[in-house]
């Protein structure tokens, strides 16, 4: 009982903190945090799953996040015509030939004997097989991007309501998540950490460079928004109306509107993976799971499959990453490929997860709002932290611009410091597994 | 055909980067396997580490420039590199200290050090950008050019220039210098011997009265000075910006791993495998063809395999192929 | 295990965590001191209570001791906390109870480390040798607390041990598991030990090996060093041995010297298969 008083002041905690930076601040800047808390609970939810349920490390997740994002343009967005007619078809059919290819090596591997000539026979084909897809791919793609580039350059997307993205974007990391399980868990030893971190760096890559899928750094703004646009909002008579009448500015009014509705669609899509997250733990496969967890030799000797139980949980995680992704490319509006950083999309989810709990689903949703929280207010408090400490320096002194300017890089010290102490002094998390 | 200027041109572009790129990678390489090898994890602060030590040895550079001092031709970073390996010194053992020992006394396991080290990488990533800032600064002074194309070209009479940047000669020349105490510590010194023994069988190094601490210590150290040189020579030939540095890790990684995480002779290895991959496959073969091939076969395109941004793709399928095949790396590991 | 914060929760992901070489054993803390106690044998384990890290006991009230110039064994069934015993005696665990003293000192406090300066030579049963480096490399680890010249014992080990003689320059790892014994047996000879602790030096090994194992531990025990022993073997092991000790769930069930102990009817019964 005391445990569940904790658990609830802990979030409670939150909670006032955020109703905090709506009083002293400004109730957008509390939403933005609020949504962008949901969103970052949901990721280290997916994170959870993985390392505090089955030890996997998954050191890859802006890699999935980042599919999400892709999902989300190529499901919503108006689809180019005339880059479809220029050279859609070609692309397609490269990428058809790509697969082929690959597919080919790995019949070509099994149907062989070892030797030499199974070496030669597999790089030729690949080889070959790289070129003739590049003399496909490539003239399609310059047609493509040659379409209007100011504006498209791309095949957009299917033109399908932006919801819809949401579990597309699971299923585009759920399908990575199993060819890097695959192959990673597949391996005589384990070496998940790194595949994951070497796949989120290509598939990033893929993204800001493949203009004809995602326009690369050119970004895809003015993805659809499944709420209404704010400044429909205050052309509408009603909503004014009825805004007015609880003593509200319709501009402000609107802008909080829009994100509350988010804020609610964020909060069923966290729900529903909160409650099917626990109904999994208290399963017979989430407690087989954890047997794996605690005794891999033992429950291996009592004939669990191991590795296929890991992949399972490995494409779960990363598939509730991959929804989180889309539902953060919907909130912004735009898909900007440059944006994903390793630090802020893997290591800073690793944060929440640890610092909350690991193998708690409530700590990690805990860590996704608290870290959240720090990550965003630690840069004005720590420009008022050098104000203070500059404060008696003159103007113009080089120390004094050298610290004001430098406040901005204190929130990657602060999310340092707040992990190192947490894994210090409660090395279970804030809400540690029972 | 003209095969002449095909080398060269193949050793503009692609070779002598290559070599340059590759000794960088070695450096960093056998840091990360040094730890792996002996503090058993895999540290992802050792990017920030290499950054770290570049900052302080820039900016003990640019004092040096403000006093005036040079080294001639030789870039100043040379003479401030000391500075800066003791600086990393200083900051490696003292993070040992505060950080990592409490985890080893608890008998932590490496996965729990990992996720340690992901702690001290914010931090020292904070550090970096909180004194030097995120952005690209220059350090580099004295002679650009060992051999500058146009030299070249007046020299030989060829069509193709080849040209040697300064910064090269000097990455490898200090990569071998490096390299060679490295191995000569490890495998000639009582204390080196002492951190095989380690790395290979801790219970047994205690047995025969290794102090755990000293070994730990020693390889701090030793890390320090690789992850500075490793870092300086990179900001040297390329540019120092923080951000960069932890985009190394990858490669880094990647040519550890390749090589056989724990062998020394694997990093050094690895780290030529990965950076001549990554040269050959994002290099625009249009110029070396066009000297081989007859005139009317002549490529029309670039014949860029990849874009350059693919370079990190690049590292990864190899490290991809080279562990389907050989699951332990080209050298077995557990030799540090 | 979800018990321990600092576990690795199943994982082995051998990028990121090393899995080789890493300690498992829970010494006693390095800082204690010694202090004398004169009298009683030359090596004791008196009153052994204890187990690893926080787990149960396995040893209760177990007492080894070895004479100079004897040959001890501890035999008894799978299980029965003899090679635990070993390592209590060579604080590789913390004694909850009972003192080990050596040559007239107490030396309970002291980690292996010290107590390796103190003359104690210990052969583990499994990882016993440095296998990526040489042999010869295997034997200066051996004398890694020496600060003298060391070269003279290293060629009365050679001697011991030609073989190792012709495999000086080759990895220890690559060599059989008889000639792997004697590189170990020969890593705990370099401290010129007080007492020479032998934990299953015989797993593993074919019986031809076995038996000259037993000719060259004779061969050290003859050179004057006393020699604690736990073997599998029991009855080959007896008959070389001075003394024995029969444990039995970690504690003492019968000791004698070898031949009482082969004439014992129960313990022939019991341990020896009749």
């Amino acid at each position: 009982m005391s445990d569940m008083v904790k658990n609830t002041g802990l979030f409670a905690i939150v909670g006032v903190l955020i109703l905090l930076t709506g009083f002293l601040q400004s109730w957008n800047a509390a939403m933005l945090i609020l949504n962008m808390g949901l969103i970052s609970a949901i990721m280290a939810l997916g994170v959870n799953l993985q390392w505090g349920f089955a030890g996997l490390f998954n050191i890859g997740v802006m890699g999935f996040v980042a599919l999400g994002g892709l999902a989300t343009v190529l499901i919503s967005m108006p689809p180019t015509t005339e880059a479809w007619a220029a050279g859609g078809l070609r692309v397609l059919l490269a990428l058809v030939l790509g697969a082929a290819t690959i597919v080919a090596a790995v019949l070509l591997y099994r149907a062989m004997n070892a030797g030499w000539l199974r070496t030669l026979a597999m790089i030729v084909l690949l080889v070959a097989g790289f070129f003739i897809y590049r003399a496909v791919l490539d003239p399609g793609v310059g047609a493509i991007e040659a379409i209007d580039p100011a504006a498209t350059g791309y095949l957009g997307g299917l033109g399908l309501p932006v919801l819809l993205a949401w579990p597309v974007g699971g299923l585009f990391a759920a399908g990575a998540a199993w060819l890097i399980g695959k192959t990673a868990l597949g391996l005589r030893s384990d070496y998940l950490a790194i595949a994951t971190l070497g796949i989120a760096e290509i598939i990033i890559a893929v993204m800001k460079n493949e203009d004809w899928l995602s326009r690369g750094v050119k970004n895809v703004i003015g993805v659809p928004r499944p709420v209404p646009f704010e400044i429909d909002l205050q052309n509408d008579p009603a909503f004014v109306d009825r805004v007015a009448g609880l003593g509200f500015d319709p501009v402000e009014a609107s802008t909080i509107y829009v994100k509350l509705l988010y804020a609610g669609l964020f909060l069923v899509v966290l729900l529903v993976l909160l409650w099917l997250a626990q109904k999994a733990l208290d399963s017979p496969w989430g407690r087989m799971l954890r047997a794996i967890r605690d005794n891999e030799v033992a429950a291996e000797a009592m004939g669990k499959d191991v590795k296929k139980r890991h992949l399972q949980v490995f494409i779960l995680g990363s598939a509730i990453c991959g929804i989180a992704g889309a539902m953060m490319t919907t909130l912004d509006g735009q898909l900007t490929p440059s944006s994903y950083q390793p630090l802020r999309f893997t290591f800073l989810i690793w944060v929440m997860v640890i610092v909350g709990g690991s193998g708690n689903n409530f700590g990690a949703v805990l860590g996704g709002f608290l870290i959240w929280f720090l990550w965003v207010q630690v840069e004005p408090m720590g420009r008022l932290l050098m104000d203070l400490i500059t404060s008696g320096m003159a103007d113009g002194y080089w120390l004094k611009t050298h610290l004001l300017e430098s406040a901005a890089h204190m929130r990657l010290l602060t999310m340092g410091v707040v992990l190192l102490l947490v894994l210090r002094f409660s090395p279970r998390g804030l809400i540690p597994e029972k | 055909m003209d095969f002449l200027n095909a080398f060269v041109s193949l050793s503009n572009y692609v070779l002598i980067p290559g070599v340059a790129y590759g000794s960088q990678l070695a450096l960093g390489a056998l840091g990360v396997t040094l730890v792996y090898g002996i503090l058993r994890f895999s540290n992802f602060a050792h990017g920030d580490t290499m950054a770290f030590g570049a900052m302080v040895t820039v900016l003990v550079t640019w004092w040096l420039q403000s006093l005036g001092v040079s080294l001639g031709p030789l870039p100043t970073a040379l003479l401030a590199l000391p500075v800066g390996i003791l600086g990393t010194i200083v900051l490696l053992l003292v993070t040992d200290r505060a950080v990592y020992q409490f985890y080893r006394e608890k008998k932590a396991k490496p996965v729990i050090l990992v996720i340690v080290s992901m702690g001290v990488m914010f931090i020292m990533n904070g550090i970096v950008r909180f004194v030097i800032g995120p952005d690209d600064q220059r350090f580099l002074d004295g002679e650009r050019f060992v051999v500058s194309a146009r030299t070249f070209k007046e020299m030989t009479g060829l069509d193709e220039g080849l040209a040697i940047k300064s910064t090269q000669v000097i990455t490898v020349i200090t990569a071998v210098v490096v390299v060679a105490l490295l191995f000569w510590f490890l495998n000639r010194t009582r204390a080196g011997k002492s951190m095989r023994a380690y790395s290979d069988n801790e219970d047994l190094a205690l047995l025969s009265g290794v102090n755990p601490e000293r070994v730990v210590m020693l390889t701090w150290i030793i890390v320090a000075a690789l992850a500075t040189t490793a870092g300086v020579l990179y900001g040297l030939d390329k540019s120092f910006k923080p951000f960069t540095y932890f985009q190394l890790l990858l490669p880094i990684f990647a040519s550890a791993i390749v090589g056989g995480l724990g062998s020394p002779l694997g990093a050094i290895a690895g780290g030529f495998v990965i950076a001549f991959s990554e040269v050959t496959i994002t290099y625009a073969w249009k110029k070396v063809l066009g000297y081989m091939m007859p005139e009317s076969l002549a490529p029309d395109g670039l014949v860029q395999l990849l874009s350059t941004d693919y370079k990190f793709a690049v590292s990864f399928v190899i490290l991809l192929i080279v562990l389907l095949f050989k699951p332990t790396g080209l050298f077995k590991g557990q030799s540090v | 295990m979800s018990s321990d914060p600092y576990g690795d929760r199943g994982n082995k992901d051998a990028s990121i965590a090393n899995p080789r070489g890493g300690s498992t054993s829970h010494p006693v803390k390095k800082g204690g001191h010694a202090s004398a106690a004169p009298g009683g044998p030359f090596l004791i384990g008196e009153g052994m209570t204890g187990g690893y890290g926080s787990g149960p006991d396995i040893l209760h009230d177990c007492t080894i001791a070895v004479e100079k110039g004897e040959i001890a064994v501890i035999v008894g069934p799978n299980g029965a906390g003899k090679s635990t015993a070993m390592k209590a005696v060579f604080g590789m665990l913390d004694l909850r109870a009972g003192h080990v003293r050596l040559d007239g000192e107490d030396i309970t406090a002291l980690s292996p480390q010290d107590r390796v300066r103190k003359g104690m030579g210990f052969v583990p049963q499994t990882n016993n040798i440095f296998a990526s480096m040489t042999v010869e490399e295997n034997l200066e680890m051996g004398a890694f607390i020496r600060t003298d010249d060391f070269r003279g014992t290293m060629e009365q080990i050679y001697d011991l041990f030609p073989i190792l003689r012709d495999k000086r320059y080759q990895a220890a790892g690559e060599l059989s598991g008889g000639q792997r014994q004697q590189v170990a047996v020969g890593r705990a000879l370099m401290t010129q030990p007080k007492v020479l602790m032998l934990d299953e030096p015989t797993a593993g090994v074919s019986p031809i090996v076995m038996d000259e194992l037993f000719d060259r531990i004779i061969e050290v025990a003859r050179t004057g060093i006393p020699i604690l022993m736990v073997e599998q073997n029991a009855r080959q092991a007896l008959e070389i041995a001075d003394k024995g000790y029969v444990l039995v769930q970690g504690a003492n069930a019968y000791t004698g010297t070898g031949k009482d102990l082969l004439a014992d009817d129960e313990v022939r019964k019991s341990f020896l298969g009749g």
